[in-house]
This record gives structure tokens, C-alpha cells and sequence, in this order.
């Protein structure tokens, strides 16, 4: 056997690789709600990212996970970009929630032009968020939106029906909101971090 | 004073290679129809030995195939008052000469920079338009016409040496009225330099005043005698394509160049365009694509993937035998500023084009914001608004709304908040009177509900605390 090699000298000269997981950055982008931020290992939502939201039904409060980050980007240099809501976004509901709407793009788009809009918006750098409502996004069209909003540094949000749950994803983060019996948004994939085995109930307000 | 000439030897051939790129021989023809002759031969065509002047019955026996095109003299003239639009961008004094362009540049190197790094950026432009081209500078506009044609690259940038380097240039080549350029080597003057040596007197009397004004204009004794070009206040390009086409993506790039082109002549004369149209001719009748943008632009690549966008939604009724780009509508154009601080990464697009991109495929209505009006009955009380004012409603309203109301289906909900009683709208007819509520669906979704003022029965669903 040959002589032995102080692992210092190998590691010097770079000759052993070491790896480790790439650092997330953390407290970027905070959801505004303090449970869901513990959790979460980037502090918040994922920046520059795909956040897949999965929900069993419209209006069990997907809008007010989303809420507070909107806001407060709202207010920052870039617009937000909402792709073919399924309803009016209401101005006074969201302007309660400290939203201005100045800030908000509402792109309507035929179901075929969806992701395709939504790419456009992510890649181009200029959009702090852009939300869309995808009906048909396989894991392919997903991997392009993640891309996109790397490039763009943008947040992007995709909200789609839980069904997709079993669909293998390239979303940084993936949470599935349950509405009965109560509100609860279960983590079901966050990049970098472990997936917390509990739901996180969020004290959504009784009034808003 | 410097003069730059732009002698572009080949202008009717580039004009046709740019729509056409071919590696085949291909010739220009012009002549009656039973004597035709070549007026000009790509590269290829001159290596299979075919020459200008050729009779056209002579090069088809010397060469089986190859493409005759017509020669049409109005496109020269075109596109050289095209390319001088151009080189407008350079120099506010510019003047046409035949088969080439000069523009005085003494004043234009403060802000291009010295003669090299302008010479380049001349090239770089004709270039890049698709026009070969060859370079020179001298004191005078008609000396460096002069050097120009005699080699490419030549610069006489001080007044003392011009007539050194004007020494060797045969008369041939001198741009002298014909006359004198025919005659003069018959006695032995073969050069420039000999020329100038002569008495004018003895000059005056053998060849008349024509030929030493053209001498005193050429050594800058007398004034260049020039009009200045003055760039048209429209954009009018017509391609004719070569053969019919019938389906759009045929039609791409010939589009791609003609907004290249508009581009590089608004960065001639410092503009924009707000508005433009694209007619794309049939045999019988033309389709019109307008094009309109939010704000004036001239980036090539954006005024591209307009038209683009625009073109793809068009149905061709009959094949297209031309397209012509016509723009009319040319305001000032401000560049967008950028903040030192932008938190936008650097290769960004801007949102304006962000905006145009989808607005040219999705159309012209596909994006917008919206924004509150002073209706207090929730279908009306938002529209399709830039401006919002602000104001602040009192009592809770949902994120999402419903474009009417419908009825509420399943079970009887659980009542969580209210009621709000609406009852207004009486001015105009449509009057509601409404008691609404927050109310949870057994499936957990919180919905804004109204019903009957007083009544806990027919919900109607109006909107999700989604």
C-alpha cells in the first residue's frame, strides 16, 4: 500500500470534491404568515422560484396564502401579473388586503396561450409575481416555468387542482390547502429542506 | 471640413441578393427585349465568365442555368435615398452622388470618435443592411467620390495632402467631365497629378469652364456644389417577392428585414413609430395588417416580433405577390430610462414590450388593470381602469368576484358574518336591494353570498374569500 496522504493536502489541492447542498437564501420573500414561514426552509416563499399551490376547490383561501407577499411586492419596482384568473380579481378585497391594484396586470389568455404567457412574463425580468391558473401543465411545462422564473428572478405562482398532488413536480415548493375541517396547508415538497410531517393551521381572519 | 463617401458599386444587385440570398448565379438585365444585356452579376455568375455588358443570348450559351432578373432603375434610387436616411444618423449634411452617398463627418467625429472608429461604424452599418460598400474620407466630398472608387479604405483627413494623394489616380477614374477624361491621355496627361500642372488657362480654352470647376471642386478651391438630402417625413417599402407565397411563414423574412430597415431609418432621423401597417398585395385586392404599439419604439427585434405577432393572426385569402410597409405616423421617441438602483436583472425586458408581446399574440385587449369606479353595486363597482383612486371600502369584500350572480347550490351554508345591506342603484334602473353575508359552504369554501333583504333562503353566490 502507498504511503499515507493527509486528506489536508488532497483537499488543498482540490483534488477531493465535497459536496454539499446549495445554500438557500433565506428571508427573502416571507409569506406574512409566521407559521408557514417556520417551516419553510427558505424562511418564505421560494425567490425566483416555481410555488405550486394545489387546492381541492376555488375560494378555500388560496388568495389569502398569497396575499401578504402580493402586497408587499405590490409596493416594490416590478408588477405583479395575474394569467387568466378564474374569476374578477375584486378590487376593494384586495385592496383591503393592502394590495394596490395600480401595481396588478390582468392578462386574459386562451387556455393554449396560458403557460405560454406566463413563461413570457417570468423570463422577462420585469414582474415581481405572476400567478396563473394552468389547466393542463405536465411535468415538462412546469420545468419551463420553474427555468423561466430563474431567469426572471421572478415568484412564480401556478394554482392547480389537487388532483396533480400524485404528479411527480420540478416546483420548488408545493403546498396542498385542505379546507374541512378546518384551513390547513400541508407542505407536500420544499426544496432544500425537509417536508414537515405536521400541517400548519393558518388563523385565516374570520372576517377577510 | 471631411467628407466621408459611401460608394455602394453594387446597389441594384443588393437591393434584389438582400430579399433573395442565393449562391447561384444570378444577373440583372436590362435592354430591349431582343438585345438584353447584363448591367450587373453576383460573384458567382462572374466566375462562370459572365461580364457586364454580355449580351444575355451569349451568357446563356456560355452558362445553362442561372437567374436573369430584371434591372429596375427606380430601386437604385430608392435605396440609395434609403441608405441616406441612414447616414443621416451620422451627419446632418448629407448628399447624393451617382452610386454613392457623402456626408460631411468633421463635426460627427466629436461624438462618433475619431475617423478609424467612424469608418467602422459606417461598415458595420451598410453592412449589416446587406450593401456592399467601399470607404474614404477626404477634404472634399468630390475627392473622396474620386478615392473611393479607386480603392477601398482610403483616408485624406488633412486639406495639405490631398492633392498628393489625388497624384497617381489615372483619369480614367477621376470622375471628370467625359470629354477631357477621353482626350487627355490621347496627349500624354494620363494622371491626376499631371493634370493639375497644366496652365488652367490653356485648360479653359481646349475643354471650357466644366472641366476646371470639376478640378477646383475636387481640390476644394471652389464649393462642393452639392443638395443636402433631406430625409422623407414617411416610411414607404415595397418588396416584391420572387414568387408567390401562399402560407406566412414564407413571409417572415422578408418582414424581419423590412423592420430592420424601418428600424436602422429611425435611428436616422432620431424617431419613433407609433403606428404602422404592413400590406401584403394579391393579385386582386391587398390585406392590410395594422400594427399599433403603445408607445413609440424603434428597436428592430421588437418592431419584428410585432409585426409578427400580428402577421401569424392573419388568414391569407389569395397568395401574396409583394409586401410593402408603410408608416405614416412617426412620433419623437423617448428611450426609457433605467434607475441606477433597478432591482431588475440587467438583461430585463422591459415591461412596455413585455406588454406589446402579449398584446401581439393574445390581442389587443388581453391586458389590462383594473380599478374601482364610485358605484357602490359590486358588478359595477370596478372597470377596466389604469387610474384607481384608492378608496378605502369600509366593509368586507372578497378577493375574487363573480361576473354575476349565481345561485348557490348544495346544502344551507353557515352564516359567518353579516349582514350588509345594499340598496341603491335606484337613479339608473338598475336597483338592487340585497342583504349579504359571509357565509362557509360545507365544503369549507368561504363564499359572499346574498340573498333577499331579511330572508336566510335562495342564496346567491356572488364572489370567494378565496
Amino acid at each position: 500500500m502507498s504511503a499515507v496522504v493527509p486528506l489536508s493536502s488532497r483537499l488543498d489541492a482540490r483534488q477531493v470534491w465535497r459536496g454539499r447542498a446549495a445554500s438557500v437564501p433565506t428571508g427573502e420573500q416571507p409569506t406574512g404568515w409566521a407559521a408557514l414561514d417556520a417551516v419553510l426552509p427558505s424562511g418564505g416563499w421560494p425567490a425566483a422560484a416555481l410555488s405550486e399551490i394545489l387546492l381541492p376547490l376555488d375560494g378555500v383561501g388560496e388568495l389569502q396564502l398569497v396575499l401578504p407577499a402580493l402586497a408587499r411586492l405590490s409596493h416594490g419596482a416590478r408588477p405583479l401579473v395575474l394569467v387568466t384568473p378564474p374569476y374578477a380579481p375584486c378590487v376593494a378585497g384586495w385592496r383591503q388586503h393592502g394590495v394596490d391594484m395600480r401595481r396588478v396586470e390582468i392578462v386574459t389568455a386562451a387556455e393554449r396561450d396560458v403557460l405560454w404567457a406566463m413563461e413570457q412574463c417570468l423570463r422577462s425580468g420585469s414582474c415581481a409575481a405572476v400567478l396563473a391558473w394552468p389547466r393542463q401543465a405536465d411535468d415538462r411545462a412546469l420545468r419551463r416555468l420553474q427555468v423561466a422564473a430563474d431567469s426572471g428572478r421572478a415568484l412564480a405562482f401556478a394554482f392547480r387542482d389537487r388532483r396533480h398532488l400524485g404528479n411527480a413536480s420540478p416546483a420548488a415548493l408545493r403546498l396542498e390547502l385542505e379546507a374541512v375541517p378546518r384551513a390547513r396547508v400541508w407542505v407536500r415538497k420544499c426544496r432544500g429542506g425537509v417536508v414537515p410531517a405536521q400541517p400548519v393551521s393558518l388563523p385565516y381572519a374570520a372576517l377577510h | 471640413m471631411l467628407w466621408a463617401c459611401v460608394l455602394l458599386p453594387q446597389l441594384a444587385l443588393d437591393g434584389v441578393l438582400r430579399r433573395r440570398p442565393t449562391a447561384g448565379p444570378l444577373v440583372l438585365v436590362a435592354g430591349a427585349a431582343n438585345a438584353r444585356s447584363i448591367v450587373a452579376a453576383n460573384a458567382t455568375a462572374r466566375e462562370a465568365g459572365l461580364h457586364i455588358g454580355q449580351r444575355l443570348s451569349a451568357a446563356q450559351a456560355l452558362l445553362a442555368r442561372f437567374d436573369a432578373l430584371p434591372y429596375e432603375p427606380e430601386s437604385v434610387l430608392r435605396w440609395q435615398q434609403f441608405l441616406a436616411a441612414v447616414a443621416y444618423r451620422y451627419s446632418s449634411e448629407v448628399c447624393l452622388l451617382p452610386h454613392a452617398i457623402v456626408l460631411e463627418v468633421s463635426r460627427s467625429m466629436g461624438l462618433f470618435g475619431p475617423w478609424p472608429r467612424l469608418e467602422s461604424l459606417l461598415r458595420e452599418e451598410f453592412g449589416a443592411l446587406g450593401f456592399r460598400h467601399r470607404i474614404s474620407a477626404a477634404p472634399t466630398a468630390h475627392a473622396a467620390y474620386v478615392l473611393a472608387g479607386v480603392a477601398d479604405g482610403q483616408a485624406v483627413l488633412a486639406p495639405e495632402t490631398l492633392r498628393h494623394a489625388l497624384q497617381r489616380v489615372p483619369l480614367q477614374q477621376s470622375r471628370l467631365p467625359a470629354d477631357a477624361s477621353e482626350a487627355l491621355p490621347g496627349m500624354g496627361i494620363r494622371t491626376l497629378g499631371q493634370l493639375l500642372q497644366l496652365p488652367r488657362d490653356g485648360l479653359r480654352r481646349r475643354f471650357g469652364a466644366p472641366l476646371l470647376l470639376a478640378l477646383d471642386r475636387l481640390t476644394g478651391e471652389a464649393p462642393a456644389g452639392l443638395d443636402s438630402f433631406r430625409p422623407p417625413d414617411r416610411f414607404d417599402l415595397r418588396i416584391e417577392l420572387l414568387q408567390e407565397v401562399e402560407n406566412l411563414p414564407a413571409l417572415i423574412f422578408p418582414v424581419r428585414r423590412m423592420t430592420a430597415d424601418l428600424a436602422a431609418w429611425l435611428t436616422g432621423r432620431d424617431g419613433g413609430v407609433q403606428r404602422f401597417t404592413l400590406r401584403l398585395e394579391h393579385r386582386q385586392g391587398n390585406t392590410d395588417v395594422p400594427v399599433g404599439l403603445l408607445a413609440p419604439e424603434r428597436d428592430a427585434g421588437m418592431l419584428f416580433e410585432v409585426a409578427r405577432g400580428r402577421l401569424e393572426q392573419v388568414q391569407l385569402p389569395e397568395p401574396v405577390l409583394a409586401l410593402r410597409l408603410i408608416a405614416r405616423d412617426l412620433p419623437a421617441f423617448v428611450p426609457a430610462g433605467r434607475d441606477l438602483f433597478d432591482e431588475r436583472p440587467a438583461n430585463a425586458l422591459p415591461i412596455e414590450q413585455l406588454r406589446e408581446r402579449l398584446r401581439a399574440r393574445l390581442g389587443d385587449r388581453a391586458v389590462y388593470q383594473l380599478g374601482s369606479t364610485s358605484d357602490p353595486r359590486p358588478e359595477r363597482a370596478q372597470a377596466i381602469t389604469s387610474r384607481d383612486d384608492g378608496a378605502c371600502e369600509p366593509h368586507p369584500r372578497p378577493t375574487w368576484l363573480l361576473q354575476r350572480p349565481i345561485p348557490l347550490r348544495g346544502l344551507a351554508p353557515r352564516i359567518l358574518a353579516g349582514p350588509e345591506r345594499l340598496e341603491t342603484g335606484w337613479w339608473d334602473g338598475g336597483e338592487v336591494c340585497r342583504d349579504y353575508y359571509l357565509v362557509e359552504t360545507a365544503q369549507g369554501q368561504r363564499a359572499w353570498a346574498f340573498c333577499a333583504p331579511g330572508e336566510r333562503d335562495g342564496w346567491m353566490l356572488h364572489g370567494w374569500f378565496a
